[in-house]
């Protein structure tokens, strides 16, 4: 594809929100994935990347995607939480971009959880007897 | 130490982001003998206690990690910068804003490869809050620039995933256009 302008952009938006408009959209997903410096080092810009292309993929182009900073679990990155209607608020760790792309297709489009990246047992160190 | 350069850029670019500014401009320039990357802000600021403390790994900000003691993200950028044949320097003022500013040696062999341009300045334009943010890029005298509030404009918004998308297609082809640009290829 050649060199976009801005009015290219705004026609690519007006075609898919007409498409989208077509059909019953569920606004209710969020996902947030932490982008400090320990996301990134651990490769969360991959799989922010991998997860959008998945998400457009997958034809759920209305997940509300976010990026917040450390949350804490340096040891596990990159972490990605994932908030969706009837489905369990989940973090997930050592989330590479495969992993990403299978919490798209498992958590997001097919409502089951990917068990062996959730983050159920933060730092036992803290946690009371 | 991170991967890529774009990973030093986007580090350093959320604390901009974070630091309450309504205005971040990021140049990423690859001159004849060096790479530039230029990060400055009208955000809060730093007395220059905090700016000399904030180039030590054994620092945070006390508001964001109250219980954590390292702070990675400029001595990251620090160390890789003087050991790539690059400067670095900081300048900030309190209330009226911080400039980072890095250079790396193009040619020299340590210096991080560019990493993903495209997805990192994406990505930074979909964080959360009413920032601008101008986005400057130049390769051997080839340029372009990118505003967060034109893609906004095109989109109406930046946080489904369609939308980041779509910036990112329309930022890949002003990329995709320079690097043409420049190796004159078919």
């Amino acid at each position: 594809m050649g060199k976009m302008t801005l009015a290219d952009l705004k026609a690519m938006r007006d075609d898919k929100k007409k498409e989208i408009d077509r059909r019953e959209t569920d606004k209710s997903v969020t996902v947030i994935i932490g982008m400090g410096t320990c996301g990134i080092a651990a490769g969360a810009k991959a799989t922010f990347d991998a997860m959008i292309a998945e998400l457009n993929n997958c034809d759920v182009v209305d997940v509300v995607v976010k990026q917040t900073g450390c949350m804490g679990f340096c040891a596990v990155e990159p972490t990605v939480q994932v908030i969706a209607s009837g489905m369990p608020t989940t973090i997930y760790n050592r989330v590479s971009a495969e992993v990403g792309v299978r919490i798209v297709k498992e958590h997001i489009v097919g409502g089951k959880l990917v068990s062996e990246h959730v983050y159920d047992n933060p730092s036992k160190d803290i946690l009371a007897d | 130490m991170h991967y890529s350069l774009s990973d030093y850029l986007a580090d350093i670019a959320h604390n901009s982001i974070e630091a309450k500014s309504n205005y971040v401009k990021i140049t990423f320039c690859e001159f004849d003998k060096i790479i530039e990357i230029v990060v400055s802000d009208n955000g809060c600021g730093m007395d220059e206690e905090t700016v000399r403390k904030a180039q030590d790994p054994f620092y945070t900000d006390p508001r964001k990690h109250a219980a954590r003691k390292a702070g990675f993200g400029l001595p990251f950028l620090i160390q890789a910068a003087e050991t790539c044949e690059g400067t670095f320097s900081i300048s900030s003022e309190m209330g009226v804003g911080t400039k980072v500013r890095c250079t790396f040696g193009r040619t020299c062999i340590d210096t991080p490869p560019l990493g993903e341009i495209v997805s990192t300045v994406t990505a930074l334009m979909a964080m959360d809050g009413g920032y601008e943010l101008e986005f400057v890029r130049s390769l051997d005298g080839e340029e372009y620039s990118v505003k967060r509030s034109e893609l906004l404009e095109a989109l109406g918004e930046l946080e489904t995933a369609g939308s980041i998308n779509m910036a990112r297609i329309y930022v890949n082809s002003l990329e995709e256009n320079i690097q043409h640009n420049k190796t004159g290829e078919a």
